[in-house]
């Protein structure tokens, strides 16, 4: 069947089988691997992709379900080649190991920060229980995501004055 | 892991939908947010033949209050009912409960109507609704049915919900009294199940006596459980320690536990019993700290 | 300015990126990007699926298999079974120990997910829909689900197939010295025991495992893309499995997403594969979901421990007894070095000097999933360090004496270094009881212990766990050990090219440990070349020098050092050169830091850049030309990284749940070469010793049904379980090592999971509770709280 939606601010229009799993959708189909598959329940959150702004695992969605909405991947953290705030918290704060996991992790850094500028700890902790690690044991990840709030906050700022 | 082929439609109008139930039977399956569907589909536990998806009927989203009722569009995300702050002091327990389920990505996507229909016995909702006394609000080609909470989880995930039935809405009384709830859980970690959780809902008459008790229990039975002779324990009385302490071993023996690689019949049972005990207290500390 | 010149010291130190400097990944870009490249998003023209039909029973005789429904399903293109495999001499493979393991079972299934058939089809859903459709025809056999089942008389044979094997023994193996131990047992005026059963679990990367495996018919070449961990090793025992020929083998590690041990040995997946491209003539990719890497891949543990320590009347430790009784699993594939049946386990005598110790093993074959690789581990290190950790913590229960104690009465004093131990290997370096006292030190510990008193006094549960844990990682020196026969040196090539930049290829391969970057920085330490100008290539075996790869913590002990070797090498002849340039005698030519003078005239220099380019354009007569080496580093010792773990943990009386409150790690791995990829290294396995302490688990029910196998049963912890880690660090450089580092990728795994535990029992010990197994669950703890009539 045929589905349009917007991924990375851009239209597109697939055919595919009401079966297809998103992750496999756009893995696949669209070519973009960057959206990673780490388990069968629904669990890890190495598919995280935001769906209209929120994040959601994208091997629990039927791609029919995408119809009329706007995806975001991590191909579309980085625009006009300058590193998003959260990419660049994750390679300073060495958020990241072997990077598996490292797509969604930022994905939903980004998502929890526009949504709480200034998160806590706990926050942060709580924000990101649905996506698993097994490299970094988190301590890192949370200070790459304060590090991008810290940025987005100074750059507000600096938007101000 | 991926779905067996199965046909797919996203109607627009309710009535559609009803027709489609109607003339599918047991082959279709009400999809919403898919956070238990797409699961059981892609472990091949379930094959239907067609999907009926909710996700472009409108109406089916939000939370209001109305004619003293809390009104919960079925399809309202878990997530959306974790940020209704409107809540507390009223529905406490809905609070407290809504951000325990699963974990943040699911929430963002799973439905309150989804939980309740799975009927999941280790699904947090319907513990929660049982202590709050809600109804639901179901609909199919032939009209419509309000039906209670309690009495509608008949076993691991089956319900009094006929296969041509859509839940539109749950509808929680909320009267005039001081109340208090919260939800306690026992979780290995994050997006666990529960092993054990308890919800519990107290109303405060104007003489500082309990004038209603909702105690519901999840995960120790085939399907969740309003522990009724507990609620009968405390309904009329004046709240104390050793009150609470009974209603606690009355809602412990209203489980019905099995053993499994969470832990024994026995320890289940006495989690229910110590958290319906804590429960209690925070719910009656709540409501007495509540102005009606 | 003195200050200037130190800011400016510091400023080019951190430029150049040498030993000590946290420099941020080289490797990062890509994978912030999304464009990290593993094998599953490897696609080749042609490509078709696999998906692998598994065992629903733990033992059973295969009495048929019916594919032609399977076949009949559009888009499919093969289903391979064992009988087809055993035309080709393919049903059978051998393991990493000397045993052998089914590819596809013929005549019977041993584990409840063994590989069975394969379905071979244009795409994955197909596949997967076809696999559904294989009818196997199985007969049930009685399942031994544990090694005591195992050996008892009586049990049914596993592997029946095997020529003499007439029950489920594997091997009896010892080390240490049993008179010198019994004599000590015998003068003992304590003896302490503890009996303990460390459980299955698995490393489960979040990536699984795959390949992509491309044979050309017509010219020979196989190229196989796979998760692998010992690329240059997987493609001898390709050679040698396969029968291909070894110079038509091409193995591409890509970017690993993790491994911790699962991508070291060889799986039948992989095999399968790569004959059907063979067969097919195009490319094949299979890639595990998450329960065929939970069910049927390297799980690791399942070992049985019992021992005692005997003590003298000064409460020192004079002898130590372990009896070990593994659980292999349907086909002994340990991933260990072939001289050592239980791995590395007699490091058991650990941080204490007990001058006798008798370790007696014996591993049995039971119905379950083969595989006892090490889960960030060195070999049974881990197993051991919990062994000793627990029973020096079940000593000062009975010495009634602070753990601290104990363990200061007993530790390996650091003027004895280097220090033989009962069981043989020769400790590198330590110092002990600093590594103690600054753990204390920022733990707070004399005053948490007054706050437990008061806590006990009030009936509330607290505990402070201890351990000081001694690994050995590092494996060589090859003459004593070795992997299937290879020996385990590592290697490392270096060119310089002539604009002074350069590549350094690998024998070892990163699964996220940042060798891109922490390598680069060796030569830049040892070269004066920016690491930012050194690029790192690992994991091609037709691009890189044989090595037997990353395991173990051996990269860094084993590869770093023939980093800085062969980058030395480069360096004298880079002297040989700037003796040419300065028209001067070798002997005065000086080198610091990337220049070169002549002794005398530190101002007129020549930097290793013009060295470099020189080395191409103006070289002395008889020199060859270029600025390359390799060399291939064969360690004369392991290295013995240490430390000291210290947990908090409150407990609730009423559910048994545990709550890590604070947990302080202090390592000594030697010299840091990045001290933040270290401390990330460190974070990761505290995290997987958090995990295996309180909720990694892989059992099994009476008939050999695998619980724990998808992530909803096989926990995994998020952020919110995970304790917030402080770490410390004492620095105890490696006397043989060329740079003076240890390894340091699994101490955190190996040390940490006793202090969990005996945190937990510290808690209880007073109430009589004397010991729990991992994981330690919440109903474990209420159970043995309510065996001592404790309740809320
Ligand atoms: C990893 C993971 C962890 C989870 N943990 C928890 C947890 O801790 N606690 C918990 O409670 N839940 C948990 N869940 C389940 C989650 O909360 C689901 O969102 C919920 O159970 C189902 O809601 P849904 O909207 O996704 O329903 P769907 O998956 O779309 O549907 C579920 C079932 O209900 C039926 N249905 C859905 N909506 C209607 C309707 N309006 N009328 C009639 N039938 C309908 C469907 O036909 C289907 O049979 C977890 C899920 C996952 C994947
Ligand atoms: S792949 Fe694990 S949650 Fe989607
Ligand atoms: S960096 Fe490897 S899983 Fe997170």
């Amino acid at each position: 069947m045929k589905v349009t939606f917007e991924i990375n601010g851009a239209e597109k229009s697939v055919d595919v089988e009401a079966r297809t799993l998103v992750v496999d959708l756009i893995r696949t189909k669209l070519g973009m691997t960057g959206t990673h598959i780490g388990c069968d329940t629904s669990n890890c959150g190495a598919c995280t992709v935001l769906l209209d702004g929120r994040p959601v695992k994208s091997c629990t969605l039927l791609a029919p379900m995408l119809e009329g909405r706007k995806v975001t991947t991590v191909e579309g953290l980085a625009q006009g080649g300058k590193l998003d705030a959260i990419q660049e918290g994750f390679h300073a704060e060495h958020g990241l190991q072997c990077g598996f996991c490292t797509p969604g992790m930022m994905l939903v850094g980004k998502a929890l920060i526009e949504a709480n500028p200034h998160p806590t700890e706990d926050e942060i902790r709580w924000g990101i229980s649905g996506n698993i690690c097994r490299c970094t044991g988190y301590m890192n990840i949370v200070k790459a995501i304060q590090h991008a709030a810290a940025a987005n906050a100074a750059e507000n700022v600096a938007g101000v004055a | 892991m991926f779905p067996a082929a199965f046909d797919y439609t996203a109607p627009g109008a309710l009535d559609e939908v009803l027709s489609l139930l109607s003339q599918h039977g047991d082959d279709a399956k009400v999809l919403a947010g898919g956070q238990s569907l797409i699961p059981l589909l892609k472990l091949r536990f379930a094959a239907p033949v067609i999907l009926v998806d909710i996700g472009r009927v409108d109406g089916l989203e939000g939370i209001r209050r109305e004619n003293g009722h809390v009104r919960i569009g079925a399809r309202t995300r878990h997530r959306d009912v974790e940020s209704a702050t409107e809540l507390r002091g009223t529905l406490d327990v809905l609070l407290d409960a809504a951000p325990l389920i699963s974990d943040p990505l699911i929430r963002n996507m799973g439905t309150v109507g989804g939980s309740i229909c799975h009927a999941d016995p280790a699904g947090d909702w319907g513990a929660v609704m049982l202590a709050v006394g809600a109804e639901f609000v179901v609909k199919s080609a032939s009209g419509e049915r309000v039906l209670p909470a309690a009495g509608f989880f008949e076993g691991p995930f089956t319900t009094g919900l006929r296969s041509d039935e859509v839940m539109t809405e749950i509808r929680i009384p909320v009267g005039s009294g001081r109340s208090g709830g919260t939800y306690l859980k026992l979780e290995r970690k994050v997006g666990d199940f529960a092993s054990v959780a308890t919800a519990v809902h107290v109303v405060l008459g104007g003489d500082g006596r309990i004038a209603a008790a909702g105690i519901g229990l999840c995960a120790v039975g085939a399907h969740s459980i309003k522990a009724t002779a507990a609620e009968a324990a405390l309904v009329g009385q004046a709240p104390s320690d050793e009150l609470i302490a009974e209603a606690a071993r009355l809602a412990g023996d209203a489980a019905e536990p099995k053993a499994d690689i969470r832990g024994s019949a026995e320890y289940k049972r006495d989690v229910a019993r110590v958290f319906v005990q804590r429960g209690l207290h925070t719910a009656i500390n709540r409501a007495q700290g509540a102005t009606a | 300015m003195a200050v200037d010149t130190t800011e400016a010291a510091a400023a080019a130190r951190q430029a150049m990126g040498g030993i000590g400097v946290s420099l941020a990944r080289k490797e990062d870009a890509r994978f912030l990007h999304g464009q990290g490249h593993y094998v599953d998003d490897v696609v080749l023209p042609g490509m078709l699926h696999m998906v692998i039909v598994r065992s629903p029973h733990a033992h059973a005789r295969i009495k048929g298999i019916d594919s032609s429904a399977a076949m009949a399903v559009p888009g499919v293109i093969a289903v391979v079974t064992g009988e087809l495999l055993a035309q080709h001499k393919l049903a059978w493979m051998p393991t990493l120990s000397g045993d052998t393991q089914a590819v596809l079972a013929t005549d019977k299934v041993r584990f409840q997910g063994q590989e069975v058939a394969c379905v071979i089809a244009e795409t994955k859903y197909i596949a997967e829909d076809a696999a559904a459709l294989v009818s196997v025809d199985y007969e049930p056999l009685q399942a031994v689900t544990t090694p005591q089942q195992a050996i008892a008389p009586g049990a049914p044979v596993i592997r029946d197939e095997k020529e003499g094997q007439t029950d489920n023994k594997i091997y009896h193996w010892e080390a240490g010295d049993k008179e010198a131990t019994d004599a000590a047992f015998a003068r003992a005026t304590k003896v302490v025991s503890l009996e303990t059963f460390y459980p299955r679990c698995h490393p489960s990367p979040l990536e699984t495992c795959g390949c992509v495996a491309d044979l050309d018919p017509v010219t020979g070449n196989a190229t196989i893309y796979m998760t692998s961990q010992a690329p240059h090793a997987h493609r001898t025992l390709f050679a040698i499995v396969a029968g291909l020929p070894e110079e038509k083998i091409r193995i591409i590690s890509p970017d690993l997403g993790g491994g911790f041990g699962n991508k070291v040995p060889i799986y039948p997946g992989y095999v399968v594969a790569t004959a059907a491209s063979l067969l097919i003539g195009r490319p094949v990719k299979w890639i595990e979901d998450r329960t065929d890497n939970l069910i049927s891949t390297g799980f690791a543990r399942d070992y049985y421990m019992d021992g005692s320590v005997a003590i003298d009347e000064n409460g020192k430790f004079i002898g130590l007894r372990v009896n070990l009784l593994s659980d292999n699993g349907a086909f002994f594939a340990d991933a260990q070095p072939s001289k050592f049946k239980a791995g590395l386990f007699h490091i058991v005598t650990g941080s204490y000097d007990i001058p006798a110790a008798h370790i007696v093993a014996n591993g049995a074959y039971t119905n379950k999933a083969p595989g006892g690789v090490a889960y960030r581990c060195s070999f049974r290190v881990t197993e051991a360090s919990y062994f000793i950790e627990r029973l020096v913590e079940s000593a000062a229960v009975e010495l009634g004496q602070d753990p601290v104690t104990t363990r200061l009465n007993n530790f390996i004093q650091p003027e004895a270094f280097p220090y033989t131990s009962a069981s043989g290997f020769e400790y590198d370096s330590g110092d002990y009881p600093a590594a103690m006292k600054v753990a204390l030190d920022m733990l707070g510990y004399d005053e948490l212990r007054k706050e437990q008193a008061e806590k006990r006094a009030r009936g509330e549960l607290m505990g402070i766990g201890v351990a000081s844990f001694t690994e050995v990682v590092g494996a060589g020196k090859g003459k004593d050990y070795d992997i299937a026969g290879l020996r385990m040196f590592d290697s490392a090539e270096l060119r310089i090219h002539p604009t002074g930049k350069g590549i350094l290829k690998l024998g070892v391969k990163s699964q996220g440990q940042g060798h891109e970057t922490t390598f680069a920085q060796i030569v830049a330490e040892e070269l004066g070349i920016p690491a930012s100008d050194i690029e790192v290539r690992e994991g091609d075996t037709d691009n890189t020098p044989f090595g037997l790869g990353t395991y173990a913590s051996r990269s860094t002990p084993v590869g770093g050092a023939a980093t800085a070797i062969v980058a030395r090498k480069l360096r004298d002849k880079g002297k040989l050169i700037a003796a040419h340039l300065f028209e001067a005698d070798v002997a005065d030519i000086e080198f610091d830091h990337g220049k070169y003078n002549v002794k005398g005239s530190p101002d007129n220099v020549k930097t290793i850049q013009d060295i470099a380019f020189a080395a191409y354009t103006n070289l002395p007569d008889g020199l060859e030309a270029g600025l390359e080496g390799v060399t291939y580093y064969d360690p004369p010792n392991m290295t013995f990284p240490f430390g000291t773990y210290l947990v908090v943990v409150d407990i609730d009386k009423g559910t048994g749940q545990v709550k890590v409150r604070r947990m302080v790690a202090v390592d000594d791995c030697g010299v840091r070469i990045n001290p933040m990829i270290v401390e990330g290294q460190i974070h990761g396995g505290l995290t997987e010793g958090f995990g295996i302490a309180f909720m990694e688990l892989i059992t099994f029910d009476d008939e050999g049904n695998c619980i724990g196998s998808n992530f909803m049963d096989y926990l995994i912890p998020t952020a919110w379980e995970t304790p917030r880690f402080e770490l410390g660090q004492t620095v105890t450089p490696s006397p043989h090592h060329p740079i003076g580092a240890k390894g340091v990728g699994e101490s955190a795994t190996v040390g940490s999971p006793a202090a969990y535990v005996n945190a937990v029992i510290d808690a209880l010990s007073h109430l009589g509770i004397t010991n729990i197994d991992m994981p330690i669950t919440s109903d474990k703890v209420w159970a043995a709280l309510r065996s001592k009539g404790v309740t809320e």
